[in-house]
């Protein structure tokens, strides 16, 4: 029952994830504010991208710039078990530019709407477009 | 990764994202996801993803704020929820 618990205890960041997705899920189904609905799906993009990177870290290693590379006295063997692992991280550099790309769009075509009806609320546009 | 900073950090993730949603003043919630971006990136410094951090703080935090607060001002600051 313990090592149950310090092996949930120890991957503290996959829940933090999910906690972080919940309230991302949250804000896109249930406020009625177009922002509110945006900023939950930045929420939900940023948790993603924490799992990538949490995914790639080793407890104890170093960043991934390997030490004596400018010394040309010998040859040292790079260990790739001594260092944290680049590759989500430049997924995830890509992932973080087309965040905040759709978050210009979004935002865009909400300022479109609310030139159109006059109002940020979902019911207040449904209203709307009802009595037109 | 140090473990204390780490947790202390993650929870301060969390608080600025429920604040972030919960608050009724859109160009508050724009300001609180802006230090939610700031936490988030001091979380990927500490897990040793330097490049995702700087990337982070300057387009997720700074670019991401400005466009929200752009967006409030030409629409308006008014929340039901």
């Amino acid at each position: 029952m313990e090592s149950l618990l310090a092996n949930f205890l120890a991957k503290y960041n996959y829940w933090a994830y999910i906690g972080l997705v919940m309230i991302g899920m949250y804000a896109m189904i249930a406020k009625r504010n177009l922002v509110k609905k945006i900023i939950g799906m930045n929420i939900v993009q940023t948790a993603v991208i924490l799992f990538y990177v949490s995914i790639a870290a080793k407890k104890g290693k170093t960043i991934p710039i390997i030490a004596h590379g400018h010394e040309d006295t010998g040859h040292h063997a790079v260990q790739a078990l001594d260092y944290i692992s680049p590759l989500p991280h430049v997924l995830m550099l890509t992932a973080i530019v087309v965040s905040v790309a759709t978050l210009g769009v979004a935002l865009a075509l909400a300022i479109k709407v609310y030139r159109q009806y006059g109002t940020l609320e979902e019911d207040e546009i449904a209203m709307r477009i009802e009595e037109q | 990764m140090i473990w204390p900073v780490d947790l202390i950090i993650m929870v301060l993730v969390m608080i600025c994202g429920i604040g972030a949603i919960m608050v009724r003043d859109l160009l508050g919630a724009g300001i609180l996801f802006g230090a939610y971006s700031f936490m988030m990136c001091l979380l990927w410094a500490i897990m040793g993803a330097v490049d995702v951090a700087f990337t982070e703080a300057s387009v997720g935090a700074g670019v991401s704020t400005v466009f929200l607060v752009a967006a409030v001002f030409r629409t308006s600051r008014r929340t039901k929820d």
